[in-house]
């Protein structure tokens, strides 16, 4: 079957998906677009996080189907000009990032912690948000650091 | 596979009127595991996200009717004064990416054993409106789950709404597991306070073939707590209340626990929900 989605603000379409086909298969292998990763495929390790019409999913567990006519945002949408978005930059300066493959995946769930609430969210908000997201290489504190960091110049520039 | 996509409840009931073998889908959170991982191929997937009047819930009199399209997010940040067993329940649920998606109908519909919406539900009496193209039933939770992943649905029929009634006393939900998230429930428990008629409700999770109540154990603490007085809650009735939901459980070895592992933990678990709530019932706050 075709589907259509709106992906990163640009209309996209897919031909010859198999109808029990995830939404990250289609982004991956269909549409070239590899940021979200295939890990598990059982939504357990939130390295496919993207955002489906603005909410944070796992792309392994939407059906190619589902997501006619919608719009997703992958960690590749969100760098904007050439310029890394605060999360991802934050990322990089903390020391977030060790192997890499959880990177995206927690960019895209930590934007939308960010973005949702006002002000610094509390350690406990962010091992919540994350809860989500395994890492198995930085123990998660670079990244807690990475999104405090984030969420500092984002609500105090 | 097929892919159906019906827009209206109405298209959605003559799908499954016409390919009963159709498996529906919402948030995708089982469902998609199945397809994922290869341990199920659908005949077709019926979709049910773009049936709008899905992701709505009312209040009817002294009922929350929840439609079959609201994801446990939704749940939680809007109806935890109405329903606070199953909004507690719903914190429990996977991460903030699977309660995104996923659903209380979506529970019912794979009515795992494990389900975490499954105990307050039970705890709670909630019903569960079934339609299918010949007509409404209205299924009792209790009357609900029928085995091991099987439940009373028969081919034809979708899960329109779960009917549960607003709380009225003090609800609380436990759940065993490795850590605080993305945890399928060693073993549950939900107990729910009905004060106007004096009784109590349970659900025990993940420790039978089903989900299902401590009907002995709810009989008994009905009749030993004081309702009037509201005098404290006594050590002996709370153990024995805790002792009687272990023994209506049927619970096996498996993976994520052993038998009496789960045997202890549901008696504790009943104790000190049971402790919380009638704290709260009888104003003396946090136990």
């Amino acid at each position: 079957m075709r589907v259509n989605i709106s992906v990163n603000g640009e209309s996209m379409a897919a031909d010859d998906v198999w109808e029990g086909e995830s939404l990250l298969y289609v982004l991956r292998e269909r549409l070239g677009l590899p940021g979200a990763k295939n890990a598990c495929e059982q939504g357990e390790c939130g390295s496919c996080t993207v955002y489906l019409d603005g909410t944070p999913v796992c792309a392994c567990l939407v059906a190619a189907g589902q997501a006619e006519g919608r719009e997703v945002i992958t960690v590749e949408g969100l760098a904007s000009g050439g310029e890394l978005d605060e999360v991802q930059r934050s990322f990089v300066e903390a020391g977030a990032v060790q192997c890499g493959f959880c990177t995206p995946g927690l960019i895209v769930q930590a934007h939308s912690l960010i973005e949702s609430t006002p002000g610094v969210p509390a350690d406990a908000e962010i091992r919540e948000a994350l809860a989500g997201n395994l890492c198995r290489c930085t123990g998660y504190e670079k990244i807690l650091d990475a999104v405090r960091l984030a969420a500092v110049r984002k609500h105090q520039p | 596979m097929d892919f159906l996509r019906p827009v209206t409840w109405e298209q959605a009931l003559a799908y499954k009127a016409e390919r009963p073998e159709a498996t529906p889908i919402q948030g995708g959170t089982d469902v998609m595991v199945e397809i994922n991982l290869d341990k199920g191929r659908p005949a077709a997937l019926l979709d049910l996200n773009p049936v709008a009047e899905l992701t709505r819930w009312s209040t009817e009199g002294t009922e929350i009717r929840v439609g079959a399209g609201v994801t446990y997010t939704r749940l939680i940040a809007e109806l935890g004064p109405l329903l606070p067993g199953l909004a507690q329940a719903s914190r429990t649920v996977g991460s903030p990416q699977i309660r995104n998606r996923g659903t209380v109908a979506g529970n019912l519909g794979a009515a795992s054993p494990a389900g975490d919406a499954h105990p307050p539900l039970l705890a709670s009496g909630a019903i569960v409106e079934a339609e299918s193209v010949r007509g409404t039933r209205m299924i009792p939770i209790t009357e609900f789950y029928t085995g091991v992943k099987r439940n009373a649905l028969r081919p034809d029929e979708l899960i329109r709404a779960v009917r549960i009634p607003a709380a009225a006393g003090p609800q609380y939900f436990s759940k065993i597991g490795t850590r605080n998230a993305m945890v399928i429930a060693v073993c549950s428990f939900a107990v729910a306070l009905h004060p106007g008629e004096r009784r109590v409700g349970t659900g025990i999770g993940s420790a039978a073939p089903t989900p299902r109540r401590a009907p002995e154990a709810e009989e008994f603490v009905a009749a030993a707590l004081d309702w009037e007085g509201r005098s404290p809650l006594d050590p002996g009735a709370a153990r024995r209340f805790g002792e009687l939901v272990a023994g209506a459980a049927a619970p096996i070895d498996d993976v994520r626990g052993r038998a009496d592992y789960r045997l202890h933990s549901l008696a504790v678990m009943a104790r000190r929900t049971l402790g919380w709530a009638w704290n709260d019932y009888t104003g003396r706050g946090p136990a």
